[in-house]
């Protein structure tokens, strides 16, 4: 079996960056992010990046690492929110960022992983979203074109991986690592757990191995949580 | 006397069917949760990945895998599933999903909504909620009648960057109920806060609406 597996995410990203690449990194808030993938990028000193991940981290963790830094030139999200420092780079126009709806994201994602080069939807139409976007009318509705995202490297986490590459996932941990595993022939896994090939039922395998490449074992798992509600035992 | 949050959410919850799958926003619209009728089975999907909300965990069962949309600590219940953010997507924009209720910065007397940046000052992303306002059959939208500094959100056109046309179907306010039909027409007014008169109503908004 071909060996996917390296020692640290300083060895499973060699070779691979460059200053101006296309990155996509899976995730929501700070839940279900390659923390040590994203680290060892802040570490490499990569530039110039164009970065496509929902959201855009916190000040101090997640992608608001790599702003904090100023390694990210582009951005591609849906929501930014919970970062005052991107905030400030975008208002102050130091960064480029284009806003995309977070279905229409995850669709683009999506079509870029599956060979589709663009899909028409009703999300955005009329609104800005839309503005320079090819217009169509089906069923006497009117749809905006959107075109699929690809990257030149990808970076997943994931909760268990087996020998052979193979993803489950972990409740909403999920979210956009299963498309963004797609979207690039380069796409590396941070996963919890190393496990043998098998162990994962075939028929609950998240992500097939041909989408990974290489895996690395997740050694930060901080799992921040972002607003913890909780309430009294009934 | 307008109602208050809690009497705005209860109002929203009212709507919701036996059977209905149902998104909530943040803010006000989160609040339904806790206000649902006894008696009827709602699923509530969360559009990070999770159908089958249940309520905030005990201090003991709190995950950082397990999140709502807004980010905030929650748990499964029996009959939760959890799918990426594609297929999430997928239930909202195929028109799966029968009620989306959320908050809004401004309601047009067309039914237009703007929810989701003010140019130069906030500066946040529209996150879900254009594809939930363009994929839902129906959208309530919960907001305060008018803005801090007294102006109407209740608007004849919206000032601020649209999140969909055409799309309100119910607009809950602290003031009054008003609905429209297979959205045609103006909104009309089904419900108005104890004490509040219909003029006062008609000071308040921008918007033309039938009552």
């Amino acid at each position: 079996m071909a060996n996917k597996k390296y020692d640290t995410a300083q060895a499973a990203l060699d070779g691979l960056l460059f200053d101006g690449m296309t990155i996509a990194v899976g995730g929501f808030g700070l839940c279900g992010l390659p923390e040590t993938l994203i680290i060892a990028l802040r570490d490499s000193g990569v530039r110039d990046l164009t970065v496509i991940s929902n959201n855009a981290g916190v000040d101090d963790w997640g992608l608001g690492l790599l702003l904090q830094t100023r390694q990210i030139s582009r951005m591609v999200s849906s929501y930014v929110g919970e970062n005052k420092e991107f905030e400030r780079q975008h208002l102050s126009g130091e960064i480029n960022l284009e806003f995309c709806p977070q279905g229409t994201l995850a669709e683009r994602i999506r079509a870029g992983g599956a060979g589709i080069p663009a899909f028409y939807t009703r999300t955005g139409a009329g609104t800005v979203v839309g503005e320079g976007k090819e217009e169509r009318i089906f069923d006497g509705e009117r749809y905006i074109m959107e075109t699929a995202l690809k990257a030149d490297l990808a970076l997943v986490k994931a909760w268990r991986g087996d020998d052979k590459g193979n993803l489950l996932y972990r409740k909403t941990a999920r979210n956009f690592n299963p498309v963004v595993a797609t979207c690039s022939r380069m796409t590396i896994a941070e996963v919890e757990e190393f496990v043998p090939a098998g162990a994962i039922p075939a028929d609950a395998v998240h992500t097939p191995s041909v989408y990974i490449r290489r895996m690395t074992l997740a050694r930060i798992n901080e799992k921040r949580v972002e607003k913890l509600v909780t309430r009294t035992k009934d | 006397m307008p109602w208050n949050r809690q009497q705005i959410a209860a109002r929203a919850a009212q709507e919701l069917q036996d059977g209905w799958y149902v998104n909530l926003g943040i803010g006000i619209p989160t609040l339904v949760a806790n206000l649902l009728p006894e008696g009827i089975d709602i699923t509530l999907q969360s559009e990070n990945g999770m159908l089958g909300l249940g309520p905030y965990p005990t201090p003991d069962q709190v995950d950082p895998d397990l999140i709502n949309a807004g980010k905030e600590t929650i748990t499964e219940l029996p009959g939760t599933s959890y799918v990426s953010s594609a297929e999430s997507f997928a239930m909202v924009r195929g028109g799966h999903m029968d009620a989306t209720i959320l908050g809004s910065l401004e309601v047009a007397e067309n039914g237009d909504m703007a929810n989701w940046i003010i140019p130069g000052k906030m500066v946040k992303g529209m996150g879900g909620a254009m594809d939930l306002v363009s994929g839902t059959p129906r959208v309530i939208v919960l907001m305060d009648h008018c803005a801090r500094d007294g102006s109407p959100k209740f608007r004849k056109h919206c000032t601020l960057p649209l999140t969909g046309l055409n799309v309100v179907d119910m607009l809950v306010t602290d003031l009054a109920v008003f609905k429209r039909n297979n959205r045609q027409g103006l909104f009309h007014l089904v419900e108005k806060a104890p004490d509040v008169s219909l003029d006062y109503l008609q000071q308040k908004s921008e918007a033309q609406f039938t009552w």
